[in-house]
């Protein structure tokens, strides 16, 4: 098992925040829009950087998405701002018709996603939003895992012509990935190669899918272990090499089972060679308040329930 | 600006398409296009500066218009092509299979002039708004348009617009208001009454005109040069505009009845019956 090390836990909202603080320096054509939530979606730079490209728009969801549409049209490139709850479920129909219908090259970031959000409760906990997002036609579904990838991956959107839905978080959680990669949309990330078993993993289920790999190579197990940050298009390539040689999978997401990663994956496998799988994700259920750890640990997204589900695949092959 | 009997003419043959697109597939909204049809004949003949030889998603120094209320597409399509964005001939292809005349407009097919889907209600006033910014962040000194139906405005995403709008001082933009009264449901006023709509836009901040004649094309002209004298001046311009859905056609008019139904045969020819004078039908 190849060997992860950070020196520190930092937050993906930071790396959203100072992601877009340097593409302000770099892309004049790149705007900001925040529905009062800008501490929290740590957009401050930005808007005192560049005050004239930020739109203050107010707890108004609905209006900031259709601004965001508009705005495209003389060539901004507008990154929209609020929870994960807010920036989906709230705004569905307006993200459906007037970004994803229409091809505006809108950026509908998104913090404070999954039971992470903590002690707010299931109101806020929005475990849907990854389904809602990626069955848009069209739509670009990206979940990076820890600071530097979503720094880089915001910065990597701006480049990308079309819409995008980026999802990250609010507890800090380790900084693994290197500060100088370049993002690739749609690129899965090999973290580790095995033979036994492919753990696929996104978002916050990264770190702890390495360290279930870890524990798993205690148990003579080798696991394969995949970062997917982009959901869709997903690395069908990758999946499919890396389960050719494994012959099952586990995938694990802070998400609904009903409509996630592991959805996609199975999606992929089934028509094209079926394996084995299981599921580490939310099991049709809203979350509750409670510490960010508490809640992973009680609705069975920890390392444990990883390896466990490996143990339990690996018998089914 | 063509002088007004050159669009009264024009006027005439839009409602003839609009009856005859609508007849040809049995479905689609005649009411509020021809409630409309001055409004958009002025507007994309002399009202707006626009390209449509050269149609381009940013249209940079060119003024745009946003339709919000998306259903009332025939009268949309009409203009656009007899203004020359694209073949009249294509008017026949309207709610049809593999057209680019969506029943609802959309940019998906790439039909020239249009530059946002709508049809699901309330959501032009934002993205004009969008637009608008969009024209001051590029210092383009062009206006913004858009158009929305009276019951549109029960959607609550108009009034987070109307709020963002005045507060930011949007004023290179005029929304107008389709105060023709009726949905689908019957009068606007018993399906949920908009109260004093003036009052209402006074009270969040916009400058409001009004068009009481939205039907005579000198007074459609008047309600523009009304709006248009107040661009620059610090306010969102909103033109409540009174018209009659299915204005022309007698039978049509008064009752939401042809809000969303088609002519049939005999009810064709009896609309164009009343609407000769001009034959360069499609």
């Amino acid at each position: 098992m190849k060997k992860y090390t950070y020196t520190e836990k930092k937050d993906t909202r930071s790396g959203f925040g100072a992601g877009l603080s340097e593409l302000g320096k770099s892309n004049p054509d790149v705007v900001a829009l925040c529905a009062d939530l800008t501490g929290s979606l740590k957009m401050d730079a930005f808007q005192k950087e560049h005050p004239e490209r930020f739109f203050q728009v107010g707890i108004a969801e609905a209006n900031m998405i259709g601004i965001a549409a508009g705005l495209t049209i003389g060539g901004k490139i507008p990154f929209t701002g609020t929870f994960a709850n807010f920036s989906t479920g709230r705004v569905y129909d307006q993200i459906r018709q007037s970004v994803a219908y229409s091809g505006k090259n809108v950026k509908i970031c998104a913090s404070h996603a999954g039971l992470t959000l903590g002690e707010d409760g299931a109101t806020h906990q929005i475990l849907e939003d990854i389904g809602l997002m990626k069955m848009l036609p069209h739509m670009c579904v990206i979940n990076p895992c820890d600071y530097n990838q979503t720094k880089a991956a915001t910065i990597a959107i701006a480049d990308y012509k079309g819409p995008v839905y980026l999802r990250f978080g609010r507890p800090t959680v380790p900084n693994f990935t290197p500060a100088d990669q370049t993002f690739e949309i749609g690129k899965a990330v090999m973290l580790n190669e095995g033979t036994d078993v492919t753990i696929i993993a996104t978002g916050h289920m990264v770190w702890k899918a390495i360290e279930a790999g870890e524990k798993l190579a205690e148990q003579g197990i080798s696991a394969e272990i995949i970062n997917i940050h982009t959901i869709k298009p997903l690395d069908n390539a990758a999946i499919l090499k890396s389960v050719a040689k494994t012959k099952c999978v586990v995938t694990a997401e802070e998400h609904q089972m009903n409509g996630g990663l592991g959805d996609s994956v199975a999606q992929l496998l089934s028509r094209n060679t079926p394996a084995p799988q299981e599921f580490v994700a939310v099991n049709d259920s809203f979350g509750e308040s409670g510490t960010p750890d508490e809640l992973m640990t009680k609705y069975g997204l920890d390392t444990i329930n990883i390896v466990e589900a490996v143990n339990k695949v690996i018998k089914r092959k | 600006m063509a002088d007004i009997s050159q669009l009264e003419k024009l006027a005439l043959q839009v409602r003839r398409d609009i009856l005859r697109m609508v007849h040809a597939v049995n479905s689609g909204h005649p009411g509020g296009s021809l409630g409309c049809t001055e409004y958009l004949v002025a507007l994309y003949n002399g009202v707006m500066t626009h390209n449509p030889k050269n149609f381009t998603m940013d249209g940079k120094g060119e003024d745009l218009f946003f339709l919000s209320n998306g259903h009332i597409s025939p009268v949309f399509y009409s203009v656009l092509a007899r203004c020359g964005y694209f073949p009249i001939a294509e008017l026949k292809t309207f709610r049809k299979l593999n057209s680019r005349l969506q029943g609802h407009p959309t940019t998906h097919e790439h039909l020239p002039g249009v530059r946002i889907a709508s049809g699901s209600l309330g959501q032009g006033m934002s993205v004009a708004i969008g637009a608008a910014i969009s024209k001051k962040l590029n210092k383009d000194n062009s206006t913004i348009y858009s158009l929305h139906g009276d019951g549109e405005l029960q959607e609550g995403q108009i009034w987070e617009a109307a709020i963002y709008a005045a507060a930011n001082k949007v004023d290179n933009y005029i929304a107008t208001i389709d105060y023709n009264g009726r949905q689908i449901d019957g009068d606007v006023e018993n399906v949920l009454s908009l109260g004093n709509l003036k009052a209402k836009f006074e009270a969040f901040g916009w400058q409001v005109v009004e068009t009481n004649e939205g039907n005579n094309m000198a007074a459609v002209i008047e309600g523009f040069n009304k709006a248009k004298a107040f661009i620059g001046k610090g306010k969102p311009i909103v033109n409540i505009m009174r018209t009659e859905m299915g204005a022309g056609v007698d039978f049509m008019m008064g009752t939401h009845k042809w809000h969303g139904s088609a002519p049939n045969d005999e009810q064709l020819k009896k609309a164009l019956d009343q609407l000769v004078g001009n034959d360069a039908d499609y």
